[in-house]
């Protein structure tokens, strides 16, 4: 039967890679995403096989599980799915962080000897002890990080949280002793083995690296959350392949390894976009106003009304949208469909720029506009909007600050200077939807709103976008 | 100590890190998301995990701690799957009106 279970385990392997390999391209990531879920059950289905498991707690467990997360899954909105992920992801961490406690409580129910030869019965490998620990104490320090950082992650990006970086002097040297403690209190576990001081160490780095996670996650403000989402994303399958390390299974080693591998690729991208280093995203602190603040903004900025906006729109004939988490909030992507396609029956050419950080997670911007039905030919990435910039007539700004900055690219002094931006000053006319006089969540006076060639349309960005409708329905 | 086992699962480890970063090295930023989240399913495959701890012949404690480990994963899988689904179902459909 274990032969039976392992081949099973090498297919469910195959499944996953080639599904994350097909969702990787638009036309073939639906069926990617089908056949990982497949290989998920391939799994599930030969782990089912191992005799001697307690049948109503798989059903019960299951049953529960997929209600829970089935029910989540169908009825949450496109605009909370930054959540709803950060969610999903602390829930996987839980379970690896859990999964290494049930084997921590067979080692002291059992003693370690007992332990190491029910796994040897299990997996017919025989380990050294110290290996087992060591893998019990992996999993759980990364599935705690996990758990409490996507816990922290959710909490800012529903807004339950303030978004703003929570900075307090010294953090950096208390994050510091708490994980070199947790790594000592791990180090405690291992040699204690089941002695009453190794448990007393198992608890103490729960508790650690619980803490480490909301140490962690606190001072990164709501803009660089692209970059935590994928990187905690990472974290999860890190935990999972640390999990296939205690209990020796291969499909969990790989399968959490892949996924820890994309994740990682993706925060690199993520913070590519800001140009920004990783240590500099996870420590900076960035947006909590310590730091260089660029040079001060000359000029004034200049409000219009939606009727100046609606003749501008008019007598275009090139618009190019730039949305930003602002659009998000205002769940404003139907009113700016709406307005596309009136400018498009106008003979106007449209496109909408999307910038890689745009939003609170990668690709957040893409998510919202497919759901209002853009079709995919209007999104343009960065560098090719950039190209055509110059001949653009109008950009409309939703909610978009720092990624429309001129000053990364001008203001050597300026935190953000080298952040590639989408450059919306060098089209002839800027329109800025923006919520009031405020600065973005860097903190930072945005000198686009100050050009000679940008007018501000205060207010909520949905109403805003349906009164130009209205306009030019009326 | 029988190490060659270990090698092996290490072995198996860093070849799929590799395999990872070939796999996902140019993925268009339209499929940030989707790819998000169908990686985060796929990293409930900690639910083997859970479902291995709910032998019979351990101790309750630990049967107890995996029946909350195997909802928890299956929270993850079943809802990362389905969120991925509706997601690229989206993006799907404007293809098709094309």
């Amino acid at each position: 039967m274990a032969v039976l279970i392992n081949l099973l385990y090498i297919v469910a392997s195959i499944l996953f890679i080639f599904g994350i390999k097909m969702l990787g391209s638009a036309g073939t990531a639906r069926r990617g995403n089908l056949l990982s879920s497949l290989g998920m059950l391939v799994a599930v289905v030969a782990t089912l096989l191992y005799s001697g498991l307690s049948w109503w707690m798989v059903v019960t467990g299951i049953a529960i599980g997929a209600l829970v997360g089935g029910v989540a899954a169908v009825r949450v909105k496109m605009t909370g799915m930054p959540e709803l992920v950060a969610l999903f992801n602390g829930s996987g961490g839980l379970a690896s962080l859990l999964v290494g406690l049930a084997e921590l409580s067979k080692v002291h129910a059992g003693g370690i000897e007992g332990y190491l030869a029910g796994l040897f019965a299990q997996s017919g490998v025989r380990v050294p002890d110290w290996f087992a620990l060591a893998a019990i104490a992996g999993t759980v320090i990364i599935g705690a990080v996990t758990f409490t950082g996507s816990l922290i992650a959710f909490g800012k990006l529903s807004g339950k949280l303030d978004g703003k970086p929570v900075v307090f002097s010294g953090q950096k040297l208390i994050t510091a002793v708490v994980a070199l403690v947790a790594l000592f209190a791990g180090l405690i576990m291992v040699v204690g083995a089941d002695s009453g001081v190794g448990l007393a160490g198992g608890c103490a780095l729960v508790l650690l690296a619980l803490a480490i996670g909301v140490l962690m996650t606190l001072p990164i403000g709501g803009g660089d959350m692209p970059v935590v989402i994928s990187l905690l994303n990472s974290c999860s399958g890190v935990a999972a392949a640390m999990a296939g390390f205690i209990i020796l299974n291969n499909v969990l080693v790989v399968a959490g390894c892949l996924v820890g591998a994309s994740g990682l690729i993706l925060t690199v991208i993520m913070c590519r976009a800001m140009n920004r280093s990783l240590p500099n995203v996870l420590f900076g602190g960035f947006g909590s106003g310590a730091g260089p603040q660029g040079a001060a903004v000359e000029g004034e900025m200049k409000p219009a009304s939606t009727e100046d906006a609606y003749y501008v729109l008019e007598a275009a004939s090139h618009v190019v949208f730039v949305p930003g988490y602002g659009m998000a909030v205002a769940q404003a992507q139907h009113a700016v469909k709406e307005l596309a396609g009136i400018l498009e029956d106008n003979g106007c050419q449209v496109e909408f720029a999307i910038h890689p950080v745009a939003g609170r997670m990668p690709g957040h911007m893409n998510v919202l506009l497919a759901e209002a039905d853009v079709p995919y030919e209007q999104l343009w990435e960065m560098d090719a909007i950039n190209d055509v910039m110059e001949s653009v007539d109008v950009a409309v700004v939703i909610g978009a600050n720092d990624v429309v900055n001129p000053a990364a690219g001008e203001d050597p002094s300026s935190p953000i200077y080298g952040m590639p931006i989408i450059n919306v000053h060098q089209a002839r006319t800027v329109y800025c939807l923006k919520r009031g006089k405020g600065t973005g969540f860097s903190g930072l006076e945005n000198a686009l709103f100050f050009r000679e060639n940008t007018r501000m349309l205060y207010g909520d960005a949905k109403e805003t976008l349906s009164e130009l409708v209205g306009q030019f329905k009326g | 100590m029988e190490f060659a086992p270990l090698l092996l699962l290490l072995f198996a480890f860093t070849l799929a890190a590799f395999l990872g970063f070939e796999l996902i090295s140019k993925v268009p930023s339209q499929l940030h998301t989707p790819l998000m989240s169908g990686a985060n399913a796929i990293s409930g495959i900690t639910i083997v995990g859970a479902l291995i701890a709910l032998n019979a012949g351990g101790p309750g404690v630990a049967r107890w701690i995996g029946l909350l480990a195997l909802i928890f994963a299956t929270i993850n899988v079943v809802g990362g799957y389905l969120v991925t689904d509706r997601m690229l179902a989206m993006f799907r459909k404007k293809k098709g009106g094309e």
